[in-house]
């Protein structure tokens, strides 16, 4: 293929969810030409399936609340591994955030005085979310879409980013395709801010859409930029299991929250055999003082709303133990708990997932649950203040970008990290953009060889089927690097992620260039298997548990690793994928002590 | 395991339907039986799709000639010996097989008003009842699917109309600006400036095929056209302009 567009922008934004939008406002608004990379059709990424809120300590609710307690509420809930930098300008910045979603036209639930409402969620001090109903990715994402269109940025919908370019050490464009006619385009940029979202789609049961093929965090590595906490992934311990099609697709904390509690094979109410030492204090021990926590806060919280690696751990257990669920999960019942009439009052959209997708009706019957891979708590490292990687001229944020939320996310805490974080990097990236003179200038015949790669799987000799490398990939990773990790599995997945890599390379692609989905999956199977390769690497480098980690060689957590980040990098010579440890950024002493206050 | 019988559009505008078998699993959508499909006979099948849950709004289609998602059509509900027939949405112009080229509606967007709000009280917060954001919260549940553009016969039938008519997926954002209780920006705006509302003649077809159940007939574009007719026909305000000249 010989011919390609060419564009030049001042910042490039790739990705268009609650992150790429805000980032492409903030440059757009700066008088800088600005673009908008968009996978899908705009407004249809991943961002709009969140559910809970976006949390934001503006004491709506809970006047005691405040940028300290959200602090603190999330750097406990990442265990301490969060960049302290990040999680103080996010807890300080959401009020703001929440405020300027409301003025470009979200409309969120209110309070009796005509507040935005916040509501309750796990590892938050107080109720601290602001939401519409359990639809509030959707608002977010309408908004900051219907804001973006009027500032006259261009946008490119249904095209996927294949490659960056440096110029020197420096970021100098990008090379990618439209998906609907599979034509080329080489773009010039002076910044790029990166905001491609997730990676679920290397594991095969996942909330993530097909988008979340962890793009992004493989053009970082290609491009030579580190990357950090790569071996935090977040199971989410609720995900439906059947019917197959919406295997994966979350069942929110709210049901447990509202009175629904988990049971095994025989009934059991299982969660109590897994309270751990240090939450037992604060736990029920009891079926009856359990039930009795709904309305009486004197009695002790139900483990059924232990944290979520806990819970998800638990269900594991119960399902390799052979107790679980005819379609190996674990039964999540409210039926038997709450009436009817509540349970479509407080979980509306809950009532009609399970009605129209599953057709269980769950004021009748219980749901069938099960751990699901949700959210990537590592990504590339960025500065706190611009998202800047640590290669010039290229950023990030979103989930594509780690640090924020350390070993484990609290709910509520993405929405409001996609526009902190999201506006930041788009101050950052126009702020260099503006300091570079001249437009960087690509690399000719580096651009064409790339054009000669993407077409490639066209004129392959393979035989190898894109979607069967992919789920034996999927496979591969929900077996050997799920929620309970060895070394010896891991082990396992690295030498298959490599004959993967082989197979990867052998595939043939059939049909034409114009919105081929096999040809596209056979592209983004490269960025999966080296992602795969970084999560694989960085989670055989940290030998404990902590958060989204779990090893059952090394079932404890370790004071020494609790001092240091597992940073990854790819060699841009050979490709090789290694790990090192590298201290963690020292938190102030004024922050330092409110975890002395305790 | 059971089989499906499907009729699938396959190719551009001289493309035609193709029939295969696939074999499902209980209690499968359709658009996994379409993934199924892709994954194991037809691998450039092209197909939009991404939650998979009724969330985003992309993998619509007519499925036995009736606008609707594919993922929200469980197979169950076909009998057993049923062709289901499964086409690209009409009214949008075909790229390939069941995609098509819905960048009009991303044209349309572009020419909705914006929120103009009044500034926030003395302590930075914005006041709203919930009751006054009822009926905005109900239009703001769109997941822009475009079923009911692509159901509306005023460009369904009538391609050409296209060029002076926004559609109800866009008069429910009309509506959504029009009915914000802090809005300022002039009310006329949202009705007068050539989105087309007259040629609604409210068959209630986008009502009907929301998967949001947005009653779009009912609170969005019937209030816009009475607003209209208040502003422009009311006799009394005629009179007005006549004596008093125009405000």
């Amino acid at each position: 293929m010989a011919g390609y567009e060419s564009h030049e922008y001042d910042v490039l934004v790739i990705g268009a969810g609650g992150a790429g939008l805000r980032a492409a406002i903030e440059a757009s608004a700066r008088g800088l030409r600005t673009a908008l990379v968009s996978k899908s059709l705009l407004g249809k990424a991943h961002t709009v399936m969140a559910e809970g809120g976006i949390a934001a300590a503006m004491g709506n609710v809970y006047t005691e609340d405040n940028w300290q307690v959200h602090f603190r509420d999330t750097m406990r809930g990442g265990k301490m591994l969060n960049n302290w930098r990040m999680a103080q300008l996010h807890a300080q910045e959401a009020p703001d955030r929440v405020r300027e979603l409301e003025e470009w036209g979200a409309l969120f639930d209110r309070t009796d005085d005509g507040r935005i409402l916040q509501r309750d969620f796990g590892g938050h001090r107080y109720a601290r979310l602001a939401h519409v109903g359990d639809r509030t990715g959707l608002e977010m994402i309408r908004t900051l879409q219907q804001h973006a269109v009027h500032r006259g940025l261009d946008v490119y919908q249904e095209f996927t980013v294949n490659r960056l370019f440096k110029d020197g050490d420096r970021i100098a464009g990008a090379v990618g395709y439209w998906r609907e006619s599979g034509e080329l385009v080489a773009f010039s940029a002076k910044a790029i801010v990166l905001a491609t979202g997730g990676l679920g789609k290397i594991w095969a049961i996942t909330s993530n859409s097909w988008e979340g093929t962890g793009d992004g965090h493989a053009l970082a590595m290609y491009a030579g930029a580190d990357m950090i906490d790569m071996e935090f992934v977040q199971f989410h311990p609720t995900g439906m299991v059947w019917p197959p099609s919406v295997r994966g697709i979350l069942v929110t904390e709210g049901v447990r929250g509202d009175g629904g509690t988990l049971r095994n094979a025989s009934g059991e109410r299982f969660m109590f055999n897994y309270v751990p030492p240090m939450f037992a204090a604060e736990t029920a021990d009891s079926e009856a003082e359990a039930d009795r926590w709904y309305t009486d806060r004197t009695a002790r919280r139900t483990p059924d709303l232990l944290p979520s690696d806990e819970v998800a751990r638990a269900i594991n257990s119960e399902v390799r133990a052979g107790r679980g669920s005819p379609h190996g999960g674990v039964f999540l019942d409210i039926a038997s708990r709450r009436d009817a009439d509540y349970i479509q009052r407080r979980l509306p959209s809950m009532y009609h997932q399970f009605k129209e997708l599953a057709g269980v009706d769950i004021t009748r019957e219980p749901m069938e649950v099960g751990p699901t891979c949700h959210y990537a708590m590592g990504g590339v490292r960025v500065d706190a203040e611009t998202g800047a990687t640590t290669v010039p001229g290229l950023f990030a944020a979103g989930e594509v970008a780690g640090g924020m939320h350390g070993s484990n996310r609290l709910g509520g805490n993405s929405l409001s990290d996609l526009v902190v974080f999201g506006r930041r990097a788009g101050v950052g990236a126009a702020d260099y953009a503006e300091g570079v003179e001249a437009m960087p200038t690509l690399d000719a015949s580096a651009v064409n060889e790339r054009a000669e790669l993407v077409t490639a799987p066209f004129e392959s000799d393979g035989k190898e089927n894109p979607y069967a490398v992919h789920e034996a990939l999927r496979d591969l990773m929900q077996v050997n690097v799920g929620i309970i990790r060895t070394e010896s599995d891991m082990q396992v997945a690295l030498s298959g992620i490599h004959e993967l890599k082989a197979r990867a390379a052998a595939v043939k692609v059939e049909g034409g260039a114009q919105y081929n989905p096999g040809w596209h999956l056979a592209l983004d199977l490269e960025h999966m298997l080296n992602v795969a390769e970084a999560v694989t690497t960085a989670a055989i480098e940290r030998q404990e548990s902590r958060g989204g980690h779990t090893r059952d060689d090394f079932p404890g957590p370790s004071p020494e690793f609790a001092k240091v980040n597992v940073v990854v990098r790819r060699s841009e010579d050979d490709g090789a994928i290694t790990a090192t440890q590298e201290p963690l950024p020292q938190m102030p002493a004024e922050l330092q002590r409110l975890f002395e206050e305790d | 395991m059971p089989v499906a019988r499907l009729k699938v559009w396959r190719g551009g505008d001289d493309g035609a339907y193709e029939d295969y078998e696939v074999e499902y699993e209980e209690g499968m959508v359709v658009l996994d039986v379409v993934h199924r499909l892709q994954a194991t006979q037809t691998p450039d099948l092209a197909v939009r799709w991404n939650c998979k849950a009724g969330k985003c709004g992309s993998c619509s289609a007519e499925i036995n000639g009736r606008p609707q998602l594919q993922c929200m059509q469980r197979m169950e509900q076909y009998p057993e010996d049923e062709v289901i027939q499964i086409a690209p949405l009409k009214t949008f112009p075909l790229i390939r097989d069941l995609v098509c080229d819905v960048s009009w509606n991303y044209k349309i967007a572009k020419t909705i008003p914006e929120f103009q709000l009044t500034a926030p009280d003395q302590d930075g917060n914005r006041r709203m009842a919930q009751i006054d954001i009822d009926r905005g919260q109900e239009f703001r549940k769109c997941i822009e699917c475009y079923l009911c553009q692509d159901v509306c016969h005023v460009i369904r039938d009538h391609p050409d109309n296209k060029d002076d008519f926004a559609g109800p997926r866009f008069f429910v954002q009309l509506a959504n600006v029009a009915m914000h209780p802090l809005d300022t920006n002039p009310r006329r705006d949202t009705v007068d400036h050539g989105f087309g509302l007259e040629y609604c003649n409210i068959t209630k077809c986008c009502t009907d095929v929301c998967p949001e159940h947005i009653k779009i007939t009912d609170n969005a574009i019937i209030p816009l056209k009475e607003r209209r007719v208040d502003e422009f026909y009311d006799p009394l305000r005629i009179i007005g302009r006549k004596f008093f000249g125009k405000k």
